[in-house]
């Protein structure tokens, strides 16, 4: 805890929520700077989503399985299961892509139960200033995701029905008319109503995990600052008390926590599964 | 918070990792998984059928072991029949047998009596010759009344 650099509550989460970045960001929008923790942790989390499942994978047999095996399995028979219930089409994508978005976001989140000073503060004892452990509190990372789905709604969206039939579902519905002039006429109010739509797919995808998350480590961050004086206050009751308080509601709000980490991994997973299976309708 | 090359980089990372699991994690775990099922399909079918081929099979040996008793039994009464006809027939034989000796041992009956009384009459002659040469007191010559005792001893 950083009782010795007497922090303030509001410089202890200012200090939480900046990246470990390459360099200082110049504007909203800046390609020259990368930020190291949020690809360190989530290349970490894919390795270990890849790796574990490779392992047992590799070793999967068709007797008895094993109790790693049959956790995998039961993934995977999730997943697919309701990968089937959404997409009726041939796809040898959409069901690993969905088990990948699942157990990569689930493990992003995970993160953000482990006690939310512990890795910084490693990290500073080994003279990294900066570090945020939870890659789906970057909006960098949600959104790679989520314009990596998009990408692929197009790509499905083309692929199935052919550049006009894309288009043509772009800008001659939802209003539609016989004479070929009203058509022309309204196809900007058809494309206005159909390109919202779309492009809020992979923005609102991005956002409600970021948002989600975020608001989650901002309140392990607020609870932690509840104790932020530390050793220097336990003298008295009210020192105390807040070290009692940080720990019952911590531990309330991480098994909350525990169900909201799971639901966005799912809700991302599906979200992205119902998208792509839209992109492969004919209307 | 701003947008930055992270950006770039995590979907650069995001694909490689649905590339991966795609390409190697899902087929190796549904593979094994399908396999079983196909496993446990068969292992079901095999089992119905072998309890099929049970039943059958207790239908047959059911049929043998019927077959089998109905033999048993005309063997049985066969045999008795066989037993009956063997007693009969010995019956018969030793009925046969007890007439023969009997008739044997009546026929030599008849013929030691015959031979019995042929000696008695002939003692008895001799008797009544005696006699009557003691009577007469003297002696009758046997040789000319030996037709006369003849007469006498077969009348006797």
């Amino acid at each position: 805890m950083a009782a010795e650099q007497a922090l303030t509550a509001n410089e202890y989460i200012r200090h939480h929520l900046t990246f470990l970045s390459s360099g200082a960001p110049k504007g909203v929008v800046d390609f020259s700077i990368i930020n190291l923790d949020s690809v360190f942790f989530s290349v970490l989390l894919a390795v270990l989503f890849g790796g574990t499942f490779y392992l047992v994978a590799r070793r999967a047999t068709a007797g008895i399985p094993g109790k790693f095996q049959n956790f995998v399995e039961l993934v995977v028979e999730q997943v697919d299961g309701q990968v089937k219930d959404t997409f009726h089409g041939t796809n040898k994508l959409i069901a690993p892509l969905a088990l990948t978005i699942f157990c990569w976001v689930f493990l992003f989140n995970a993160m953000d139960v482990l006690p939310v000073d512990l890795l910084p503060d490693l990290a500073r004892g080994v003279g990294i200033e900066h570090l945020k452990v939870v890659p789906s509190t970057d909006l960098n990372v949600t959104f790679a995701m989520s314009l990596t789905v998009f990408a692929l709604i197009i790509y499905y969206s083309i692929k199935m029905k052919g550049l006009g039939g894309f288009l043509g579902e772009l800008t001659l519905q939802p209003f539609t008319a016989r004479n070929p002039i009203v058509k022309v006429l309204l196809v900007p109010a058809n494309l206005l109503l159909e390109i919202v739509p779309l492009l809020a797919r992979p923005i609102s995808l991005a956002l409600r995990l970021y948002g989600n998350l975020f608001a989650g480590e901002m309140i392990f961050m607020l609870l932690a600052a509840l104790s932020l004086q530390g050793f220097s206050e336990l003298s008295s009751v009210g020192g105390w008390l807040a070290v009692f308080a940080q720990f019952v509601l911590g531990l309330v709000w991480a098994i909350f926590h525990l169900l909201v980490i799971t639901l966005q991994a799912f809700i991302f997973m599906v979200l992205t599964v119902v998208y792509l299976a839209m992109a492969h309708e004919h209307h | 918070m701003n947008i930055n090359l992270t950006l770039i980089v995590q979907m650069l990372v995001f694909i490689a990792l649905i590339w991966f699991t795609m390409k190697f994690v899902w087929p190796m775990v549904l593979g094994p998984m399908d396999e079983r099922s196909r496993k446990i399909a068969l292992g079901l079918a095999a089992g119905e059928k072998g309890q099929q081929e049970l039943a059958q099979a207790r239908e047959r040996a059911d049929v043998i072991v019927h077959e089998a008793r109905e033999r048993a039994e005309q063997i049985i009464e066969q045999a008795q029949r066989r037993a009956d006809d063997l007693v009969e027939q010995a019956k018969g034989s030793a009925t046969a047998e007890g007439q023969r000796l009997l008739a044997a041992a009546q026929q030599q009956i008849a013929l030691d009596t015959a031979r019995a009384r042929e000696g008695l009459r002939r003692e008895v002659a001799q008797i009544a010759v005696r006699a009557a040469s003691k009577v007469l007191e003297r002696e009758i010559d046997p040789s000319a009344h030996a037709d006369l005792i003849g007469r006498l001893a077969t009348q006797l």
